[in-house]
């Protein structure tokens, strides 16, 4: 009996939950986070002058996650001139590797603002399972698209998003 | 002595009650404000004003959700044992309500029963997790569970790695408060998660940095950055031993400093903890067991240099006698209140990550290790025209050299002498852009793997591989790719399993579906009936963050790691299917 009601309760939360997204978008949660030379900030400051952020969440070891950067730090400056767009990476590495993290960076020559998650509060916060994960916010800093994983080609589908953002499809 | 024990069993079930009552109650509320919030929605959903306001009043709910299922057939050429469920499911789901500073969480899980591989104490299900926090600018107060971590980590880390099983979260009490510009504190009390419940200690622990620049205004503009923090973590288990005076407090403590100073970047931590001799750390003299009374420490030390297209990163690391457990009799995964990071690169392709990996061994070793990031810019002669990514790693670890002492309660050692040789792992890897449509990955690895040490066995001695690993992509058009990956593993004389060679070919569509072929070959076995063949399959289709891979085939037996902890996998055969989300 107290199975079923669990069961039930899940499958209608979770559904209402669906149903909620649809109507409303989501709000980047406010979670502390540690920028890459160790000062912690809110993520209420991360922001684009009302231009959209792309939010991706890697790790150094994460292959797919360190191509999808990397193909986009590719064309990254021209998507910055045509759509005002910024790229925020949010590293998920813990103890193991969090000093490679800005050494590693540096030597890929990424432009984009990387933060460190290690206790993995903002990953929980946007229920991230597993990387690459990467959102897209619109400028009123809401949730518009997210895409889980990275196959070649991603890129440009989540470009194509960002084009729509700002009225250039 | 029956007595005590019916009555310590009796309120372990009351609180397994409590807490699902805590749990269904959480639950109602969050399934009662979404219902609220979703109907509200409907009557109000034209002018963005009132929309406005309907965020702030009624508050979101977002979750994730996985369900990771298998059915096995037997299959004993691989050592795949028939499993009488023949069919494992592992799921769960995460719910998280916000509303302004405030918010709830719950989190179900079910293990029916567990996958294969997974500790069989995961069985049946239950809420596992539920937790309300309040967060103001300056506070922030969580009750209920909680993952949390003190410098890096070596004497206090509450964290989760689902794909290993390992969830060792908080539940009790956090605060965490940020004052003066740059000071933040934390204190934590609790007990651990244990599978379905929670363990036997108490844990207690407090933490506090400073990020000088920003605490001293003077300082803010200054090249040199410094933060500095010191941590304190206790544990109390009663002593019911009958023989031993066991420590029932044992503490532990840590300092660690950051250092920037332009191009440059030095990282340190030093733990120390007193004796608490427990399950893990027994001293075996002569093949009888002792209690081991010595104190435990820990030192790791990085220092990284890196400028547009160069990063360095050198760290060493000395690890003594720093098992942490919330209960000295546990063991495997439960129970850990420390996370010791291995020195030693994570890799991901399948040869070179699950036969011979390392984890750290938390009774004692030294390690050491560099990483080399280079970009070789476009247009030079050796980048050609889309430039070239080195990266270049080594890494050693050896044991410390402990002399047991007379009534073999105890050893000593010197500080900077290293014992046997436990791990080395050489590496280099290219990542190349040949043209507009194909891109290159080529990876060698050598290396040494102590099989004796790391896993607990006897009579395998080292393994000594090289490991070579290429991968090509090529891009059909914008939309359309396929990946080929092969791989080789060979061994010195044949020993352990011999050599080994895989083949992988993925197509995937963007943005939605994958399909990919892989087989693994033991061809080099020393033992012929063991020169198998484990082909496997896997279909993925997916749409924003849903994922569903459905896959079947052979899975050899080999190691799991995330983050430097390890798990065994056994030999399987079967079919699999894989749905993750998060909305």
């Amino acid at each position: 009996m107290r199975k079923a009601f669990f069961t039930l309760l899940m499958v209608s939360m979770s559904a209402l939950a669906h149903a909620q997204i649809a109507k409303k978008a989501w709000q980047l949660p406010s979670v502390t986070i540690k920028t890459i030379d160790g000062k912690s900030i809110n993520t209420d400051e991360l922001n684009n002058d009302g231009k959209p952020m792309i939010v991706s969440f890697w790790a150094t070891w994460c292959k797919p996650c360190v191509l999808e950067l990397s193909t986009i730090a590719e064309t990254y400056e021209e998507w910055q001139e045509e759509t005002g767009v910024k790229v925020i990476a949010i590293s998920i590495d813990d103890a193991r590797n969090i000093s490679k993290v800005q050494p590693f960076v540096n030597g890929k020559d990424w432009d984009f603002e990387v933060y460190l998650d290690p206790n993995g509060d903002l990953k929980r916060a946007m229920n991230v399972n597993t990387v690459p994960h990467t959102f897209l916010f619109n400028g009123a800093k809401e949730v518009v698209y997210q895409h889980n994983s990275y196959a070649p080609g991603d890129e440009q589908y989540l470009y194509g998003k960002v084009k729509e953002l700002v009225g250039k499809k | 002595m029956i007595l005590v024990r019916n009555s310590l069993s009796e309120s372990l079930s009351n609180r397994t009650k409590q807490v699902k009552t805590l749990g269904l109650t959480v639950l109602t509320i969050i399934g009662f404000l979404s219902v609220s919030s979703a109907q509200s929605q409907d009557s109000t959903a034209t002018a963005k004003k009132d929309k406005d306001k309907e965020k702030g009043k009624w508050g979101e709910i977002h979750g994730n959700l996985q369900f990771d299922a298998q059915y096995y057939n037997p299959d004993s050429a691989i050592g795949a044992l028939p499993v009488p469920e023949k069919l494992l499911m592992n799921g769960f789901t995460n719910l998280i309500y916000t509303k302004g500073k405030f918010t709830v969480g719950v989190r179900y899980e079910n293990y029916l029963n567990a996958l294969q591989g997974f500790d069989a104490r995961y069985k049946g299900q239950g809420i596992t997790y539920r937790y309300a926090s309040f967060d103001a600018d300056f506070l922030s107060i969580t009750v209920g569970n909680f993952y949390e971590q003190f410098g890096s980590g070596m004497i206090m880390r509450a964290y989760e790695e689902r794909g290993l099983g390992f969830d060792n979260a908080i539940d009790g009490a956090r605060v965490k408060a940020h004052v003066l510009g740059g000071v933040y504190l934390k204190a934590v009390i609790g007990k651990q998660r244990s599978f379905f419940t929670t363990g036997d200690g108490i844990v207690r622990g407090f933490d506090g940095e400073i990020a000088i620049n920003e605490t001293f205004k003077s300082l803010a503009d200054k090249e040199l950055r410094v933060t500095v923090g010191g941590s304190f973590v206790g544990k109390y288990q009663e002593d019911n031993d009958p023989d031993f005076e066991l420590p029932e407090n044992v503490g532990a403590w840590a300092v660690r400093g950051n250092f920037q100073y332009k191009k440059w970047s030095l990282n340190g931590e030093y733990v120390n903890k007193i004796n608490d001799p427990q399950a893990t750390n027994t001293l075996f003299v002569n093949g009888s067991q002792h209690r081991n009374f010595n104190p435990g420490s820990g030192l790791l030390a990085t220092l990284a240099y890196s400028q547009k297209g160069l990063g360095v990163v050198v760290s060493a690391k000395r690890i003594d006698n720093m098992d942490f457990r919330s209960d000295r009799a546990a063991t495997g995964f439960n129970l850990n209140m420390n996370y010791l990071p291995a020195l030693t690169r994570q890799h991901t392709y399948q040869l070179a990550a699950s036969l011979y990996p390392y984890a750290t061994q938390p009774n004692g070793e030294w390690a050491f290790q560099v990483d080399v990031n280079y970009r070789v810019p476009k247009k030079s002669k050796l980048g050609g025209k889309y430039g070239m990514s080195v990266a270049l790693n080594y890494s050693e670890v050896h044991g410390l050299k402990n002399t047991i002492n007379a009534e073999g309660s105890g050893y000593t050692n010197t500080f900077f002498e290293a014992g046997e040789l436990y791990f080395r792992d050489i590496n280099v890897e290219i990542i190349k852009k040949l043209s507009p449509k194909f891109k290159l990955n080529l990876l060698y690895l050598n290396i040494a793997y102590n099989k004796d040490v790391v896993q607990g066995l006897a009579g395998y001695g080292t393994i000594y591989s090289n490991i070579g690993i290429a991968d090509l992509t090529y891009s059909l058009n914008t939309r359309h790719a396929l990946r080929m990956e092969v791989q080789g593993l060979f061994t010195k004389d044949r020993a352990d399993q011999g050599d080994w060679a895989m083949a992988l070919l993925e197509y995937t569509w963007s943005p939605h579906l994958f399909v990919a072929a892989s087989a693994q070959y033991n061809y080099g076995n020393k033992v012929e009936e063991k020169r198998l063949v484990y082909p496997s399959i896997f279909i993925g289709y997916i749409h924003n963050a849903t994922r569903v891979t459905l896959g079947y085939g052979r899975q050899r037996a080999g190691i799991l790691c995330v983050g430097g902890i390890c798990r065994n996998i056994p030999a399987s055969n079967g079919i699999s299917l894989s749905i993750t989300t998060s909305f």
